[in-house]
């Protein structure tokens, strides 16, 4: 039926794997620290949808709407060349970085708020006729118990984010995807390169819900 | 005059002056009348292959759903796994292995079909799952009730599993489907043309960045927000 002429040189992938292995150390990092700064900032999110104070609300609200409602490639886009009108030059690195964290806290600020809106109100009241200061109850009573229902969520999103990195070629980043089509391009052996790649990813995925699963037992055992 | 109409007017003012502003610098950059022409097609495009997309991505993702819920062990292995790959890939590697992949087999197909096809898959991955809760949400009594008033196993499906098991769904495929216009901007990476994709020849040609961006976010904004405002809308509503 078809006419395959073609042979498979998987050598040449083999001779510069310790260089893709490197390159995804880059798009964990990313990922980590994305997701880290992203989850601080949605907190403030969360909690600012339903402020009263209106500056702080409206903020919020159009920081979650934008984060969703665009694609992630044209945030990239907006930090990298977009940012550039204003006479600020971001490395490639940093701009997906940036736009990564900015994704990431609209996402996980919907997240955390149906993890608030999971706490009874009560909670608060009593945590405070305790004595404790608004802060002290968020830190020891609220985000626990938050946390807890959202540990989930939380594990896709940190995959999402994973699999979002890979968009930093476009910008010339050079973590596992820009890497692996720097190194393509010296030999046009692209399915090979790619096929690698697509594994590798696909096993960094895997591994970061097997660790997930595994924490969840560490940290919530009993239940 | 009240607070209220206080604050109304300044917003209806901060927004005549944004249009004002967007007014004076299309006029003043060197963007013609093409490019908007040129970028307006992009937008067409994008559409045109989430349409396709999201269409076949439904079909297969139904078709997949109802046999992940009906096949043996084995099976449903196979099946799980496949998708599972689908997820865990990153789309932009997807797409250029299955081109790369047409380029070994010296099949000659078009960037929109190699586009539409990974993007269905990827839609389709996705539309399963949410199909597989929708139909596990139906409870097995009402379904033997059927079977027992005289109902074929497809009549079963047709009449009672999907109409209320999908509608149950609906919110989260409505969602799904604002991914996929959104992820349809990837297909840039093989060379289709579609909205982000002609915005960054007319950067580059024009060197209007932020203006172009900016524009084409609203693009995205408009397309996707009242159908998120529908979904959250709809969610509440079946939820009573």
């Amino acid at each position: 039926m078809f006419d395959f002429d073609y042979t498979f040189h998987w050598i040449t992938v083999w001779n510069v794997f310790p260089e893709m292995l490197s390159a995804a150390l880059v798009t964990i990092e990313v990922a980590l620290i994305s997701m880290i700064v992203g989850l601080f900032i949605a907190i403030f999110l969360s909690l600012g949808k339903d402020s009263e104070n209106e500056l702080f609300r409206t903020s919020s609200i159009v920081w979650i709407e934008i984060a969703r409602n665009t694609p992630a490639l044209f945030q990239i886009y907006m930090a990298y060349f977009g940012l550039g009108a204003f006479g600020i030059h971001l490395s490639p690195y940093l701009a997906v970085m940036l736009a990564l964290i900015f994704n990431n806290a609209g996402y996980l600020a919907e997240t955390l708020r149906g993890g608030f809106s999971s706490i009874p109100h009560t909670q608060m009241a009593s945590s405070r006729s305790l004595g404790m200061t608004t802060f002290q109850s968020y830190r020891y009573i609220i985000l626990p118990q938050v946390f807890k229902v959202v540990y989930h969520p939380m594990t896709n999103q940190m995959i999402w984010t994973i699999l979002m990195t890979s968009l930093g070629t476009l910008v010339g980043m050079l973590e596992l995807t820009g890497k692996t089509d720097q190194l393509q391009s010296l030999s046009f052996r692209t399915f090979e390169f790619y096929l690698v790649a697509a594994v590798m990813y696909f096993v960094i995925a895997k591994s970061t819900l097997l660790l997930s699963k595994l924490l969840a037992y560490k940290i919530f055992k009993g239940d | 005059m009240s607070n209220k109409m206080i604050k109304y007017s300044i917003y209806t003012l901060i927004f005549t002056y944004i249009v004002y502003q967007i007014i004076v610098s299309v006029s003043a950059s060197s963007l013609t009348y093409y490019d908007l022409v040129f970028l307006l097609e992009g937008l067409e495009r994008t559409i045109y292959i989430s349409a396709v997309s999201i269409f076949f991505g439904t079909i297969f993702g139904v078709v997949f759903g109802w046999m992940k819920v009906s096949l043996g062990t084995f099976g449903n292995l196979i099946l799980s796994g496949f998708l599972d790959i689908l997820r865990s890939v990153p789309l932009i590697i997807q797409l250029i292995l299955f081109y790369s992949f047409m380029g070994i087999l010296e099949i000659d197909i078009s960037v929109f079909w190699v586009g539409a096809i990974i993007l269905s898959a990827y839609t389709a991955a996705f539309v399963t799952e949410v199909v597989r809760a929708g139909i596990e949400s139906v409870p097995q009594t009402t379904r033997r009730a059927a079977r027992s008033l005289g109902m074929t196993y497809w009549q079963d499906y047709r009449y009672i599993v999907f109409p209320l098991g999908l509608r149950a769904v609906f919110p989260a495929w409505i969602s799904i489907v604002l991914s996929v216009i959104k992820d349809s901007a990837l297909v840039s990476v093989i060379g289709y043309l579609e909205l982000l994709k002609t915005t960054e020849e007319l950067i580059s040609k024009t060197q209007e960045a932020l203006l172009l961006l900016l524009g084409i976010g609203l693009f995205y904004f408009i397309i996707s927000y009242p159908i998120s405002l529908y979904a959250v809308y709809l969610e509440r509503k079946l939820k009573i």
